[in-house]
């Protein structure tokens, strides 16, 4: 079985191997994700916070390479902040998803990254927007990274419109406990962040608290 | 407010000892010498009328457009350098342009008024270039924000507005704007008050020919920026001559009034026209006439 001597861990790519979540109610939106970093098959850091905020009430779920990641979400969040000072109001969840685009299509040959850009604005309430691959579309939820794949089923089965915050937020931790089990690179604890009129708030929902499925 | 510079006024990057500078006062000059335009802000959208004089019946008719769209939802009224203008148009729709494609919305007006007005001011810093020679008024609408008004003129200052008028007749035409309650209006009611504004501040005698251009933006349109529709502009512009020939009527009638009033009142009445000459003061009488006439404007 072990056929690796070890050291590749220190040559090859630090991933985001990573699940990532975020859904759409009336009124906000819900964000989640692991919290597992990985470099082949080495956890390099297990408590990484994948909720990235690009404004105020504008957050981001970073998947694919880290640094690619980290580094769009940090550019994006300084073209945020000179653009809200220029119009003077809070900007657009649109104008951060696209700006987010811009970079990830410009980019997309040397870049290797996905991030889900999710948010509440005063004109149209709360919205997610996809930008994979430098496409730009907005959906009721999205999920990402590479546990998505074994959710697909079950987000398409039981996701609804409106639900409320509360719901949402167990829908996500559902999700995420569920990729998070049969995903080798998804793990750690799950970071889930709520976004509406009043406000913003981060929580954390620790390995042993997440919600337990059929083999545990 | 003429004054001359001599020696202060060869270029923009040169003060004058009292703190002006000439070259963009005299920018400003250019405006005025052009045909009035005026821009009118409602409850629900925003309405352009300029007086486009015909300088020749060879023209074309519409052509040397002076109303310019900016984007889907931004209209701009221009007057001063038609060149000028035209070429700002441009700068204008490059801001917008590239707004939304960085951004992926509409651009906010105060944002597009904002850069638009820096750019104008670029060019009262330096000698090697002169400041546009143009005002102008944007205006646009959205569902979120409502109508907004903004209007820029060549020293590069912005602001907002309710009503703003541009051009030779830009006092006669703010009088007659601040005479309506736009807050209340709607953009079909105002179309017909911009289009009487219009042949208001028309000098017949020293202008001849002109035509009207008359644009909106606002609910009506559903946020875009149009040329008024054919039936509502033959019915602003009826309106608009007929408002005036009423006026030329009831002048008269002032001037028979006022006529009487001065063979049969023996003492001035209270509240007597302090523009009234004639010395009915000394002559209870009232032999002397004097002839009011009220021609309310220019």
């Amino acid at each position: 079985m072990l056929q690796e001597t070890g050291t590749e861990w220190l040559s090859q790519e630090v991933k985001t191997g990573t699940t990532i979540i975020a859904v759409e109610f009336d009124g906000g939106v819900v964000l989640g994700s692991d919290s597992r970093v990985s470099a082949g098959a080495s956890v390099v850091n297990r408590v990484m916070n994948k909720l990235s905020p690009l404004h105020d009430k504008i957050y981001c779920a970073l998947s694919g390479s880290a640094a690619d990641a980290q580094t769009i979400a940090e550019v994006v969040h300084y073209q945020l902040d000179v653009h809200s000072i220029e119009i003077d109001e809070d900007p657009q969840v649109r104008s951060a998803a696209t700006l987010v685009r811009n970079i990830s299509y410009k980019y997309k040959e040397e870049l290797s990254a996905h991030l889900i850009v999710a948010g509440w604005d005063r004109r149209d309430g709360g919205q997610v927007f996809a930008t994979l691959s430098g496409l730009l579309t907005r959906q009721p939820f999205a999920v990402g990274g590479s546990g998505s794949s074994y959710v697909y089923g079950f987000v398409d089965a039981e996701f609804r419109r409106g639900m409320s915050k509360e719901e949402c937020q167990q829908f996500v931790v559902n999700t995420l406990s569920l990729a998070i089990n049969r995903d080798g690179s998804s793990g750690g604890v799950a970071y889930i962040v709520s976004i509406d009129e009043h406000g913003t708030e981060e929580k954390v929902v620790l390995g042993n608290d997440l919600p337990t499925f059929f083999d545990q | 407010m003429s004054s001359i510079g001599t020696g202060y006024d060869l270029s923009a990057s040169t003060f004058s000892p009292d703190g002006r500078v000439f070259q963009v006062e005299y920018a400003m000059k250019a405006v005025e010498n052009s045909s009035t335009a005026i821009a009118i802000r409602c409850k629900d959208g925003v309405v352009f009328g300029v007086e486009k004089l015909v300088l020749s019946k060879l023209y074309e008719q519409g052509s040397n457009k002076r109303i310019f769209n900016i984007d889907r939802h931004v209209g701009m009224a221009v007057a001063g350098l038609l060149a000028d203008a035209r070429s700002l148009s441009e700068v204008a729709r490059d801001e917008a342009s590239s707004f939304r494609s960085s951004y992926g919305h509409d651009i906010p007006l105060k944002h597009l008024s904002d850069r638009v007005a820096m750019y104008v001011h670029a060019y009262t810093l330096y000698s090697a270039v002169r400041p546009f020679g143009c005002s102008f008024i944007l205006g646009s609408y959205d569902k979120d924000d409502g109508p907004q008004l903004y209007m820029v003129d060549p020293s590069g200052i912005s602001h907002g507005y309710w009503g703003c008028a541009i051009g030779k007749a830009k006092q006669a035409a703010k009088t007659e704007i601040e005479k309506l309650q736009m807050k209340e209006m709607t953009c079909r009611e105002l179309v017909k008050e911009v289009a009487k504004i219009i042949y208001i501040v028309h000098d017949e005698v020293k202008d001849k020919a002109f035509e009207l251009e008359l644009s909106w933006v606002g609910e009506v349109t559903n946020g875009r920026h149009q040329l008024i529709p054919e039936e509502v502009r033959q019915e602003a512009e009826k309106y608009a001559k007929d408002s005036l020939e009423e006026e030329d009527d009831s002048d008269e009638d002032n001037m028979r009034w006022h006529v009487s009033q001065r063979l049969h009142s023996t003492a001035p009445a209270a509240g007597e026209s302090p523009t009234e000459r004639g010395a009915f003061r000394d002559k209870p009488q009232g032999t002397m006439l004097s002839l009011q006439f009220n021609h309310g404007i220019v």
